[in-house]
């Protein structure tokens, strides 16, 4: 009679056996982490995801999370003597910042180069975590980036990152749309909002898209109209002018609140799965991003279904016309931390990885990145590129390399990250018609004021 | 006649001295217990009360961008309770449990009734597969729900269209709540149901047997009999999920990626201190909204305790 509860026990026993194995297998099968390590030499313990060849020598430690990253290195370890790189993508953004963050406030962690978008620079910098890189920059260096990049990545004289990429902003739009419903393309505002309409009229998609999820872009537009939100002098660095209610950003934000309410554009989240297939269906006809957008878009598999081929760029659209005035969004820069135990090593990595011919022609062929280097932004073959993205269109040569041109940098602020977070909350109020675009700007006014006050800056509005 | 009732004595028997209070174990049992608490004590010590109380001592102090560290006292608890953030926060969690909780308990308890009362191999199959949600991870439950609730992806535009009625936006800000309200209520039911299966298991069929006698249908077992004699578990599992719903934090951190309109990095109060220490270096203000929240944590579940007490206990 004993043989039932026994029976019940042994199966239980074998059972949960067999999913102790299955998942202590399925957790070494797992990705990223388990490359083979440096071998010997100067080695850190850290794991790379990449495979040092040239044991011998240091190593310079790095988090990027460029696409084609793992070919950067590679070009840059076999080319190099001095140094070696070890490189780790441990996340995209805000999750690599957040690592970032935590190692600061530990004191160590941090690795020595260290990727990080061109308006967060002054949010490390001012916490004392990035050195500077200024004795590195050699003339020649200098003469291979605009001052607009130099300025993006310096706080006065002192430079804290290497340029890599940009974010010219343009107009991509769906030639198949604007072709079937007999639109023309916009070059003013104004423009853009009666060419909406006349879309809506004949009963066509959306025209855009004005995702609460995107204060960056929205914040480039309106100093496109004029705004300065942030003035800071680093001479002066307890104090910062903060005129974020402004009228040119007011106008900014009413005019597409004014769109979303009249249901030309839509207020749907953008780099969601939702957004891409809506992209991809045809569901926006035009998309205002930045020079990135193509390879990001295509790494989403946008273009290459239904809508391959149907895609061309504009210039940003202009509040008067005949203006020029360009902006940016995103573009990321390469700075050494203040943890770095050779800061002349990591200075020369910074500068010299993605610098090489090689991997430059990777990343704007395959149009990952919209690189800062002149060498690159001046070529005939960057510029006669017929972009498969765009349907053959020679898209820098007549949209974003001007755009590139013609920006002069942008002041940021050391809290950008709580300006974009309430900036990104009162859009999403504008978009579903709860609050005013004035009531809006005035309360993010107030909020980053607070938090600047709360932080011991003087605030000079 | 009843026999003289006989006087219980309270004093020792002849012979055997009074004890003194309990007596000391000799020491190497003693030794013997601490050994098998050691492991578990010093896990608890180190990941547990050790960073407590560092996060205790973090937050007495400030860290501002300009002026760097110094000693603030009570000045982040003061802050704390004047951040509209935070406030607005707390409010949301406290409203979540108010709806939540008396809807995850009504539907696991008739559940449990119901699954108690009907014996059938279809009540044992639901009994598994009502149970089944909560051995879904609850990231992967929260994003199956987010997709489920996609307008691109999900059925009910689907299942709405057949009607010709345009689906309802759970990820939407005026629908977020009872987005999540399901998808809390999906994972959580069956284990609450499971819990308050197996006590109403151990009540005495008898009692049963004797309430029918008496003319007592179902329903009013049910009512009369089986929830009043499941009280305790019940208060049990509602004191868990006070504790837990108060604290609420993954389900919206997931969704935040996909429906960042309706859902701020300060939606929640956990989710508020993870951004401030993570997202902006904040550990300092990070800490104090932690212990505010357990502070208002404690309070609810006192409240609670106290409205649910029987006499004779230490609360009344």
């Amino acid at each position: 009679m004993k043989r039932k509860p026994f029976l019940a026990v042994a199966l239980t026993l074998a059972v949960a056996g067999a999913l102790v194995a299955c998942s202590a297998n399925g957790g070494d099968g797992g990705e990223a982490t388990t490359a083979p390590p440096a071998d010997g030499g100067g080695g850190t313990d850290a794991t790379c995801t990449n495979t040092i060849t040239k044991t011998d020598l240091p190593v310079v430690t790095m988090w990027a999370w460029y696409p084609n990253m793992d070919l950067a290195i590679d070009n840059f370890n076999e080319a190099n003597d001095e140094v070696q790189v070890c490189w780790t993508n441990v996340g995209q953004g805000g999750d690599e910042y957040e690592k970032f963050q935590t190692a600061i406030a530990a004191g160590t962690g941090a690795p020595d180069v260290v990727m990080v978008e061109a308006d967060r620079i002054l949010n490390f910098q001012i916490q004392g975590a990035l050195s500077d890189i200024s004795p590195y920059v050699t003339p020649d260096i200098k003469a291979n980036f605009s001052d607009g990049a130099w300025k993006d990545v310096s706080v006065g004289d002192a430079i804290y990152g290497a340029p890599i990429d940009g974010g010219p902003v343009a107009m991509i739009y769906r030639q198949d749309i604007f072709e079937e419903y007999g639109l023309e393309i916009p070059t003013t505002w104004a423009e853009y909002e009666a060419t909406a309409r006349q879309l809506k009229d004949a009963g066509g998609p959306l025209f855009g898209d004005v995702g609460a999820n995107n204060p960056a872009l929205l914040m480039a537009l309106q100093i496109q109209r004029g705004a300065e939100p942030f003035v800071y002098d680093p001479k002066t660095p307890e104090q910062i002018g903060i005129n974020l209610n402004d009228q040119a950003s007011k106008d900014v934000m009413e005019y597409w609140g004014r769109l979303a309410a009249e249901g030309l554009v839509g207020t749907d989240d953008q780099f969601t799965p939702e957004y891409i297939a809506g992209v991809i269906g045809g569901d926006y006809a035009t998309y205002v991003s930045a020079a990135w957008a193509p390879g990001y878009l295509q790494g989403a598999g946008v273009g290459q279904e239904e809508d391959a081929g149907a895609w061309r760029t504009a210039p940003l659209p202009q509040w008067s016309a005949g203006d020029n005035v360009q902006v940016n969004w995103g573009g990321s820069a390469f700075s050494v931390s203040s943890q770095a135990s050779n800061v002349e090593l990591a200075a020369k990595v910074a500068l010299g990885v993605y610098a090489d011919e090689a991997t430059l022609t990777d990343g704007w062929v395959n149009q990952i990145i919209f690189p800062l280097n002149q060498n690159v932004l001046n070529s005939a073959a960057f510029n006669d590129l017929e972009s498969e993205f765009f349907g053959g269109q020679q898209a820098n040569k007549e949209v974003y390399s001007p755009a590139a041109a013609a920006y002069g940098g942008t002041a940021y602020s050391p809290f950008g990250q709580v300006y974009l977070d309430t900036l990104q909350e009162h859009t999403a109020n504008v978009s579903d018609g709860t609050e005013t675009a004035s009531d809006a700007l005035d309360a993010v006014q107030a909020t980053v004021v607070a938090y600047a006050q709360e932080q011991g800056f003087t605030v000079i509005e | 006649m009843t026999a003289p009732l006989t006087r219980v004595s309270t004093e020792a028997a002849p012979g055997v001295k009074p004890s003194r209070g309990p007596r000391k174990e000799p020491l190497r049992r003693q030794v013997t217990g601490w050994l098998f608490v050691a492991p578990f004590a010093l896990v608890f010590l180190a990941f547990l009360v050790a960073p407590l109380v560092y996060a205790l001592y973090l937050s007495l102090f400030r860290n501002a961008l300009i002026g760097g560290t110094s000693f603030a006292f009570l000045d982040n608890y003061v802050r704390a309770f004047h951040d509209p953030n935070f406030l607005d926060g707390a409010w949301l969690v406290i409203r979540f449990s108010l709806v939540l909780i008396p809807l995850q308990m009504a539907i696991s308890l008739v559940i449990a009734l119901m699954l108690d009362g009907i014996k059938n191999w279809f009540t044992r199959f639901s009994r598994l597969t009502i149970f089944l949600p909560y051995a879904v991870p609850v990231v992967i439950g929260a994003l199956m729900w987010g997709f489920m609730y996609s307008r691109r992806f999900g059925p009910l535009t689907q299942i709405f269209d057949i009607f010709g009625a345009s689906a309802p936006d759970f990820l939407s800000k005026n629908l977020v709540f009872a987005g999540l309200l399901n998808i809390v209520t999906w994972q959580w039911a069956g284990y609450y149901m499971i819990i308050l299966f197996a006590a109403l298991q151990a009540i005495d069929p008898t009692l049963y047997e004797a309430a029918r006698i008496d003319g007592a249908g179902s329903v009013t077992i049910a009512l009369r009999i089986k929830i009043p004699l499941i009280a305790p578990a019940l208060v049990l599992i509602l004191v868990f999920a006070l504790i837990g719903t108060l604290q609420f934090f993954n389900e919206p951190s997931i969704l935040l990626k996909l429906a960042a309109g309706s859902i701020t990095p300060h939606f929640t109060p956990n989710m508020y201190a993870y951004d401030l220490a993570f997202g902006r270096g904040s550990f300092n203000y990070g800490s104090a909204i932690s212990f505010t929240l357990a502070a208002v944590v404690f309070v609810c579940v006192y409240i609670f305790m106290f409205t649910t007490r029987k006499r004779g206990n230490f609360l009344s």
